[in-house]
């Protein structure tokens, strides 16, 4: 009876520690990934993307209307969120306008993804040295539909490009930074089913989170299931020992 | 017999679990192309007219500022770049606009660099004749010809072309419709209105870059950068061609196609798939030109009777070099007991699917339409999903609702199995 309580107080704890949603593993900058240098370059079509860690600072110099292009992984569950940032460096020519950047972001198949909230299109005026775009894009599942647009693990792009400035104004230097933040949206959202391979096109770059592709094994949804589970038998012995014995109170 | 299946996963999947994760590695890049990549080649075009004596970066003039921004990309240039030098209007001080027109030779052959070497012909430049763009970059682009390494023109000048009628614009466009995948990035020297245009035409024609210069630093940084973006290795599209009707249309397997397609053009492909696979398609259409505001594209699956089974839309508006969309078509694995469509010896026959490739882009008046856009489509063939049986993972509960109904379950179970047993001793006792 002992060893089953104390297993049963185990299993609780551990679910309480490890099941609730969230908020014990969010904001993943990995010691790993910081410690590998962040890219300075950015690609200029989707097949030249530099691939971007979560958690990584890249940044880039590039003449005003160039197309930049990023990739990073997302795996099942994460929460991304993509942070640009553009300057133009002091010593630049004054501007004859203000210039409207953008910020796109592009699944493993090349669709371009809904951000959850984050402005994507800003302008900056002639008179502003900075600006910044965000999108927070939607909880990545294991599988959907091959009619859904949901978002899937697999490679993602991020393109950023000025799409409204002066004629005169384009070729001007520019400095663009990109910062990829995910967290962990929890048990709540882990779906059945997984794809064969996560969607990273085969000619393309070997993209991969840090540690690996999850197997799509492992959900905190088999410690609330256990628990429950353990739970439900101390309940029942409970009920049982109520009904039985010398003071018995369920007759 | 689905139901087992999974049931076996699910304790296969504990057992992994417990036993410290045993992550299965993603099956990625193994269709990669066999053929040995050759180094990339570039070449870089300075414009050596009389036009570059003026002093007007950083106080030097262009020529020196550009003799010295190429030290020090030479000096820089990776090994493994094949690196080539062609100037124009290096030779022909004359007033003859014909001669003018064709003064542009190679100072340096595209091969393994010679540092030394390579210097000492950029350091005898001195500016000279008239700007002939055009001929220079099809003396660029025939430089770089053969092999299948990445090719890059980068395109040093002050000023815009002087050799009308052979626009440079529609010289890079014919280049880049050979489909050989060549970059040509363009650098303006003090770039006036006419001369931006221009030059940011070639760039878009060929997917380049334009980048405006009024410093000496910015000079050598960026053409640096260009050199180094030439030595990024990456996949090479093979050439396919889309035809007007599936029943036509080339087969494609795993891998990166270029096309091209006009405006409003249809281009059909098609791909086998075996069930239980998973085909993965995306296609992305360029806007090497100016285009008309507001543009999209769609990529269709559909069966070879015409029934559409999966599209990917995309639709946009305003400036942008792509547009691209994609899908996934997993075919449903068939149960061996209904093999009926395959052929004899019980190998399930390859399923054609067809591919419908179309764009709503629209010219503006005077745009040619012919090549038509580049467009890029990779096809991926992989193994089908593991179908989900139900939305929650595994059917595996969560919440506490979750945990309080099994221990009100579980409760009433212990009560329940209590009170039947005592019932069972009366019964014995009584009798």
């Amino acid at each position: 009876m002992r060893t089953v309580r104390t297993l049963a107080s185990l299993l609780l704890g551990g679910a309480a520690l490890l099941a609730l949603p969230g908020t014990a593993h969010a904001e993943t900058p990995s010691p790993s990934a910081s410690a590998e240098a962040a890219p300075t370059e950015a690609g200029t079509s989707f097949r030249t993307a530099t691939v971007v860690r979560p958690g990584q600072r890249a940044t880039a110099n590039a003449s005003t209307g160039d197309y930049l292009y990023w990739q990073f992984p997302a795996d099942a569950g994460d929460r991304a969120t993509v942070r640009a940032t553009v300057t133009l460096p002091e010593k630049a020519a004054p501007r004859s306008g203000a210039h409207t950047w953008q910020l796109d972001v592009y699944d493993g198949l090349r669709r371009h993804q809904a951000c959850r909230y984050g402005s994507t299109t800003k302008s900056l005026a002639a008179d502003a040295r900075s600006v910044e775009l965000t999108c927070a894009l939607r909880t990545v599942r294991a599988l959907a539909e091959p009619w859904a647009n949901d978002p899937l693990p697999g490679v993602y792009h991020v393109r950023l490009t000025v799409v409204g400035a002066p004629a005169a104004d384009l070729g001007q230097p520019v400095d663009a930074a990109l910062e990829i933040t995910t967290a962990d949206a929890g048990a709540a959202s882990a779906v059945d089913g997984s794809l064969s391979t996560p969607l990273v096109p085969s000619t393309g770059r070997a993209v991969e989170p840090d540690g690996g592709w999850s197997s799509g094994w492992w959900s905190p949804r088999w410690l609330w299931t256990a628990a429950g589970a353990a739970l439900a038998a101390l309940a029942g012995i409970w009920g049982y020992s109520l009904t039985r014995g010398r003071g018995r109170v369920l007759s | 017999m689905i139901t087992r299946k999974r049931l076996a996963a699910a304790v296969c999947g504990l057992l992994v679990t417990l036993t410290g994760g045993l992550t299965p590695a993603p099956a990625v890049a193994d269709a990669e192309p066999a053929p040995a990549k050759e180094p990339p080649k570039v070449e870089l075009v300075l414009d050596v007219s009389g036009s570059m004596r003026a002093k007007d970066i950083d106080g030097q003039s262009r020529m020196s500022a550009a003799k010295q921004a190429f030290n020090e990309v030479l000096d820089a240039v990776p090994d493994e770049v094949r690196l080539g030098i062609r100037t124009l209007g290096a030779d022909y001080p004359g007033k003859d606009r014909e001669t003018g027109c064709k003064d542009t030779r190679q100072l340096y052959p595209v091969g393994r660099l010679d540092r030394t070497e390579a210097k000492t012909a950029v350091a005898t430049l001195a500016p000279t004749g008239w700007t002939p763009i055009g001929p220079a970059l099809l003396g660029a682009a025939k430089d770089l010809e053969g092999g299948n390494a990445t090719r890059r023109i980068v395109l040093i000048t002050d000023g815009e072309d002087t050799c009308a009628p052979l626009d440079p614009c529609e010289v890079a466009r014919e280049i880049a419709a050979k489909g050989i995948g060549l970059t040509i990035d363009t650098l303006g020297l003090v770039p006036n209105a006419k001369m931006r245009a221009q030059l940011m035409c070639i760039a878009e024609a060929t997917g380049g870059t334009y980048t405006s210069i009024r410093h000496k630093d910015e000079l050598s940084d960026r053409v640096g950068q260009l050199v180094d973006r030439a030595a990024d290795p990456v996949a090479t599209p093979a050439p396919a061609q889309g035809a007007d009707s599936c029943a036509n249309a080339p087969q494609l397997k795993t891998g990166l196609y270029s096309d091209r397609e006009t405006f409003g053009q249809h281009r059909w492909y098609k791909v086998d798939l075996l069930p239980g696979q998973e085909l993965r398609a995306s296609v992305s259409v360029a806007a090497d030109r100016p285009v008309n505001r507001d543009y999209g594209v769609m990529l269709r699956a559909s069966t070879v009777h015409g029934r559409e089974m999966v599209r990917g839309e995309a639709a946009g508006d305003g400036r942008t070099d792509v547009i691209s969309t994609g899908l996934r078509y997993p075919k449903p694995d068939t149960d061996d007991s209904d093999s009926d469509s395959g052929d004899g010896d019980g190998k399930p026959a390859a399923e054609t699917v067809c591919l419908r490739v179309s764009n709503s882009f629209s010219a503006p008046a005077g745009v040619k339409t012919a090549p038509g856009l580049p467009v890029e489509l990779t096809i991926d063939v992989v193994d089908g999903p593991d179908e989900a049986a139900d939305t929650a993972f595994f059917g595996l509960g969560r919440g506490w609702w979750f945990l309080a109904a099994l221990i009100l379950v579980g409760f009433a179970a212990g009560v329940l199995w209590g009170w039947l047993s005592r019932w069972r001793v009366t019964v014995w006792r009584t009798n």
